[in-house]
């Protein structure tokens, strides 16, 4: 298993709270984690339900959720971006 | 000076612009692009907003796409201005400035740069309307001026 700091943001910072710590079997993918965090139900099985507009960055670079995961990583889910 | 400041304060346009070519006599151009709040959105008049972004990864976000401005366009220089924290109807958002020998090259690579962050910088947008607050929605055309640069990375 491997340690996973998970952080959020705008909606889903206001749902879920800035950060999480979650474990993780080695070698599992982005999506493989959204999956963990949906099956917890309530607010996350909301927020993060398959057909919302989720992007995810690892490290700070975002990536697709087909990217696997390093232990110890910093991982963040987040709404589509709105700036400019 | 850095090419990318994420901050609260506001910013001015005359002298990012004289930094921005301070030095460099080689520069002939400079073509700059502001974005500022405005008061309706959707239909909804809009009194607040509020900018949320990512501390670390959306100033590295906006290096990179700095970089890639770089290397696809001739250009000497470029700088990056975008608040965040509360704002109002009116205020500055964001500043994009380039300098380049001739005019084409400075027009295509702040327009390039602008639709870059549009879609690829973290930043959110919260506004306030008679309604209460709402998150603002990723525009599908945003997306599509990326494209146009052959950039195919989806957001909305």
């Amino acid at each position: 298993m491997m340690k996973i700091q998970v952080r959020y943001f705008a909606s889903l910072r206001e749902a879920l709270g800035a950060q999480e710590t979650v474990e993780l079997p080695a070698g599992s993918t982005l999506g493989a984690l959204r999956d963990v965090l949906l099956e917890r139900g309530g607010r996350h099985a909301e927020v993060l339900a398959p057909q919302r507009p989720v992007r995810c960055a690892l490290n700070q670079v975002m990536v697709a959720e087909t990217t696997v995961i390093e232990d110890g990583a910093e991982v963040a889910f987040f709404p589509p971006v709105t700036g400019g | 000076m850095p090419r990318v400041s994420i901050q609260t304060a506001d910013f001015d346009l005359s002298a990012e612009v004289a930094a921005l070519r301070d030095g460099d006599a080689g520069v002939g151009a400079v073509a700059s692009f502001i974005g500022t709040v405005r008061d309706r959105s959707d239909g909804a008049g809009v009194s607040a907003m509020e900018l949320e972004h990512y501390p670390g990864m959306t100033e590295n976000a906006i290096e990179a796409m700095i970089d890639a401005a770089m290397q696809r366009f001739d250009i000497r220089a470029a700088r990056v201005v975008h608040r965040v924290g509360p704002l109002l109807p009116q205020d500055q958002i964001v500043l994009v400035a380039v300098a380049s020998a001739h005019r084409g090259q400075a027009f295509q690579a702040c327009e390039f740069l602008m639709d870059y962050l549009k879609t690829q910088a973290p930043f959110w947008k919260k506004e306030t309307t008679a309604d209460g607050a709402r998150w603002v929605d990723a525009r599908v055309a945003d997306d599509a001026a990326l494209r146009r640069w052959g950039i195919d990375k989806a957001n909305a």
